[in-house]
């Protein structure tokens, strides 16, 4: 079916796709790339003009910058640590035979499908309120004081929501993996005298420490552009506590006009993002040459 | 297993799976139970069972016009996603049947794509669409929401198409079918399934996405991820509307998600995971 | 109707040459058989009388006609493959119409002559069904009826009985002769199953590397081997094949004899041997035995002979069915 005729045809076919997302990639990422070497304020055009690296330096000696830097890492290694744990933990336990399994998981999916401004306001005002909340209702029975999450702990709320929305993920695609290995290889470890906790480490774990590896990479992907949750709930506070590049970025960008500081910490953005997707896309690269 | 499961060990496991997973769900529960309170109920302290009064739902869309949102969610997911399929079935659909030596290279790097912080392209998006005047517009924004989605499309449509056995194109072709009449009635109604699969996929996505849907729009083409942003401060008593706004917001995507899960582990994980 | 003529066909992909080049005629109403072993090129060969393929060289001709370039369609040739490759979406009885269908035919005649195929398939029943609801041996019979239904010039099967367990296998061989004598079409069968072809064929091409090693009825090649690869291949259990002195002695550098052509007494004989492994299938027992001087050998015997591992035998081959093999391979 590959005659001269239908290659071209084929690049016809695929040419809108490429160039569509050819264009919006790199047209702005040339743009941010220009500006981060900026200084340029659209309120305030004074001082606009060619900076060298200056924006970039704020990154390392910048308390505000080098905290955003900081958050994001917390967030991303809290909320993977959580996830991959959990969803191993889940995936085994919903893996076994029970009643109402269907049940049980889409009540486990759930949170995913939860937009990110929905879930972070019902945790917020439902469950973490200290007045109102169900975390507060709790510690009152006990004769505690209530927790004021966002105020005291505001990273650690936001790293409970994002756990939460996506621990989901996580189990699912751990759940399916686990359910892929072989019947006959665990019945063959027990009959070489494996118990449980022997097959869990030999046996099921390599088994699913390819499902383990995607889920860390394609969630830490996601996980370094948490935004909404931040948005919604502390707006990076108190002062940068809960601040995380993405949200500088569009505090820089939006809300303070100082372009250059925020180009910069896109292209930043970039980096981290480009050092995971270069181990993502080869643990894609080796599934697609199957 | 071949031996017969003790009754102990399955109640065990019910017991605790149903415990986990009511109390991952609880976040959700209670926010429907409290979208039929009443606001003074709504702060009365914790109480599963609601007074069943639909009165917030009316307020929300009296008081802050929630219908007009709803609406902008869904078109601009339905919209995006059937911009999507117009430009990647074509792509995916070279590459299934008629690949080259290039053809994996250009899946992997459309995947790579997916993967570029929104941030860092926030301030020039927002310049473009401000000076071409499609800041807030329905039409900007479906473009914008179906250039995130579309590695992910063509990614699935692609391992669809590629399912398609060829010998069954094959039989076609010696039943006397012309390319024509392959693509009509043995190829479109196999590749239907997938479509819809992806389709499903997609709207949930675009449905969901909390970045450029809350940067790019102000009041005409804002969307439910929009609207609810908006009660991040709280104006006075307001528990039971907020419930109510966001049992309405997620219903239809937790449904749907429900019936999606194959196609969740398939789109997201480009395929690792089989 | 039915004749097939192939003149020096060849075919490579890229630099990886399949097929060198082979000459073939195929008579009308002939079942033909291309067997040989994985990689021969038989199903390469099948899918370019198919059209499925292009040539990469030399000329195909039905009933005179050449046509080398022609489409599938063209040529009114019918497949069934081995995987059925049926339409999952349409019912059993829109599978056997399709063809009819792409052909232009009206509804009334399809509806009659779908309904035809399925009494001749025993599928009657099963019209309304999906393909995902029947079993191999049905999805077996409704690709057998959709190539039918089209009264094709040939039939071309690809390894159909491959998917199917033995006992289905059986039967199914049964139903597919007892086809060829109703239809009287021109078939061409694919197996890599030398049983298959030895019970179904008229005439079996044994091909080897993409080459023809020989062409003749089931018969002929067992009788007559024409080089040690037919005479390996042909016959189950495999022909014993003997080298060094014993060969030396017919003047060979190879002789062939069949397990069922050596003779077995316990006192005397040609070969003193050693059973080793006795297979006892009821109707035959098979002894793997080590005889002195020759190596491993292959015996058939009756299967009310009463002998042990570690045995002593004496063997001696029928002279008649003796082959014998040049240095070349090629038979004596």
């Amino acid at each position: 079916m590959a005659t001269q005729q239908t290659r071209s045809l084929a690049r016809f076919m695929m040419a809108p796709s490429v160039v569509l997302l050819f264009v919006w990639m790199i047209v702005p990422l040339v743009i941010t790339i220009w500006f981060s070497f900026q200084q340029y304020n659209p309120l305030n055009p004074i001082r606009d003009g060619f900076v060298g690296f200056s924006n970039y330096a704020l990154f390392y000696s910048n308390p505000a910058f080098l905290q955003s830097i900081l958050n994001t890492l917390t967030l991303v290694v809290s909320v993977l640590l959580i996830t991959v744990i959990g969803g191993i933990l889940l995936a085994l336990l919903i893996d076994q035979p029970m009643w109402g399994q269907g049940i049980v998981r889409i009540l486990v999916i759930s949170p995913f499908f939860v937009m990110p401004p929905v879930a972070a306001l019902v945790w917020k005002n439902m469950i973490m309120h200290p007045q109102y909340g169900v975390f507060a209702d709790i510690a009152r029975f006990f004769g505690a004081q209530p927790i004021d999450w966002f105020g005291q702990h505001p990273m650690l709320a936001i790293i409970i929501i994002v756990a939460w929305q996506w621990l989901p993920f996580a189990t699912l695609i751990l759940l399916t993996a686990l359910q892929s290995l072989d019947g006959e290889q665990k019945e063959a470890a027990e009959m070489d005298g494996a118990g449980f906790i022997s097959r869990f480490i030999y046996l099921t774990l390599p088994h699913m420490s390819r499902a383990i590896t995607v889920v860390i990479l394609i969630q830490t992907i996601f996980l370094l552009s948490v935004y909404a949750e931040i948005l919604v709930t502390t707006n990076g506070g108190p002062g940068y506590a809960s601040t995380n590049l993405p949200f500088l970025v569009y505090q820089k960008a939006l809300l303070e006009f100082k372009i250059g500081q925020a180009s910069a910490g896109g292209v930043i953005a970039v980096i981290l993002a480009n050092i995971v997707a270069f181990f993502a896309m080869r643990a894609v690269g080796k599934n697609l040459d199957k | 297993m071949a031996r017969s499961v003790t009754t102990r060990h399955k109640t065990i496991a019910t017991v605790a799976a149903w415990i986990v997973a009511l109390l991952i769900f609880f976040p959700i529960l209670y926010t429907i139970i409290t979208s039929f309170k009443s606001e003074q109920e709504a702060i009365q302290g914790f109480s599963i069972i609601p007074s069943g009064t639909f009165e917030s739902y009316s307020e929300v869309q009296a008081q802050n016009g929630y219908f007009k949102f709803f609406f902008n969610s869904v078109l601009l997911s339905v919209g995006s996603t059937i911009l999507a399929l117009l430009v990647a079935i074509p792509a995916a659909w070279s590459m299934a049947f008629s690949p080259t030596k290039r053809t994996k290279d250009i899946l992997m790097w459309m995947l790579s794509t997916k993967m570029m912080p929104a941030v860092a392209v926030l301030f020039p998006i927002y310049l473009i669409f401000r000076d071409t005047g499609l800041l807030d517009s329905r039409i900007g924004l479906m473009v914008m929401l179906m250039l995130i989605n579309l590695p992910i499309v063509v990614w699935m449509l692609y391992t669809y198409f590629r399912e398609i056995p060829g010998e069954i194109l094959e039989a076609a072709r010696m039943d006397g079918a012309s390319l024509w009449n392959e693509i009509i009635y043995v190829l479109t109604p196999m590749a239907v399934p997938g479509i819809a699969s992806t389709m499903l996929l997609n709207i949930i996505l675009a449905w969901n996405e909390a970045f450029w849907t809350i940067r790019l729009t102000t009041t005409e083409a804002a969307p439910l991820t929009a609207f609810i942003s908006s009660f991040s401060s709280p104006q006075g008593l307001f528990w039971a509307k907020l419930s109510a706004a966001s049992t309405l917001a997620i219903a239809p995507i937790l449904i749907m998600g429900w019936f999606s899960q194959k196609q969740l582990v398939r789109g997201l994980t480009f395929g690792a995971v089989k | 109707m039915g004749n097939i003529t192939l003149k020096n066909v060849s075919k490579s992909f890229g630099a990886t040459s399949i097929i060198p080049g082979l000459d073939l005629v195929i008579e009308n109403g002939e079942f033909v058989v291309f067997v040989g072993p994985s990689g021969c090129g038989k199903s390469t060969l099948l899918r370019l009388i198919a059209g499925l393929e292009d040539t990469s060289g030399g000329s195909i001709n039905i009933d005179g006609r050449d046509v080398t370039g022609e489409a599938p369609a063209k040529r009114k040739l019918a497949m069934v493959f081995q995987s059925y490759a049926l339409y999952p979406h349409m019912t059993v009885a829109k599978n056997i119409g399709f063809p009819l269908k792409m052909a232009g035919e009206d509804k009334a005649t399809i509806e009659k002559k779908v309904g035809d195929a399925a009494r001749v398939l025993n599928l009657t029943n099963y019209l309304e069904r999906r393909p995902g609801q029947l079993s191999g041996g049905q999805r077996q019979r409704v690709a057998i009826g959709r190539a039918i239904v089209r009264q094709p010039t040939a039939f071309l099967f690809d390894e159909p009985l491959s998917n199917l367990d033995a006992a289905l296998r059986g039967t199914m061989r049964l139903e597919i002769s007892e086809l060829h004598h109703q239809l009287k079409t021109t078939m061409i069968y694919v197996t890599h199953d030398q049983v298959e072809a030895m019970t179904m064929a008229d005439k079996i091409v044994v091909l080897n590397a993409g080459n023809i090693e020989q062409v003749g009825s089931p018969m002929e090649l067992y009788k007559t081997p024409k080089n040690l690869f037919v005479a390996g291949f042909i016959g189950s259990p495999k022909m014993n094949l003997i080298e060094g002195a014993p060969a030396a002695k017919y003047s060979a550098k190879t002789i062939g004899i069949r397990p069922e052509h050596l003779e077995i007494s316990t006192t005397a004989g040609d070969w003193k041997a050693t059973v080793g492994v006795a297979e006892h299938l009821g109707s035959d027992t098979f002894l793997h035995v080590q005889a002195d001087g020759v190596g491993p050998l292959t015996v058939r015997a009756d299967g009310e002979l009463a002998v042990h591992h570690g045995d002593t035998i004496y063997l001696t081959p029928d002279k008649t069915k003796l082959h014998r093999f040049g240095a070349d391979g090629k038979a004596i």
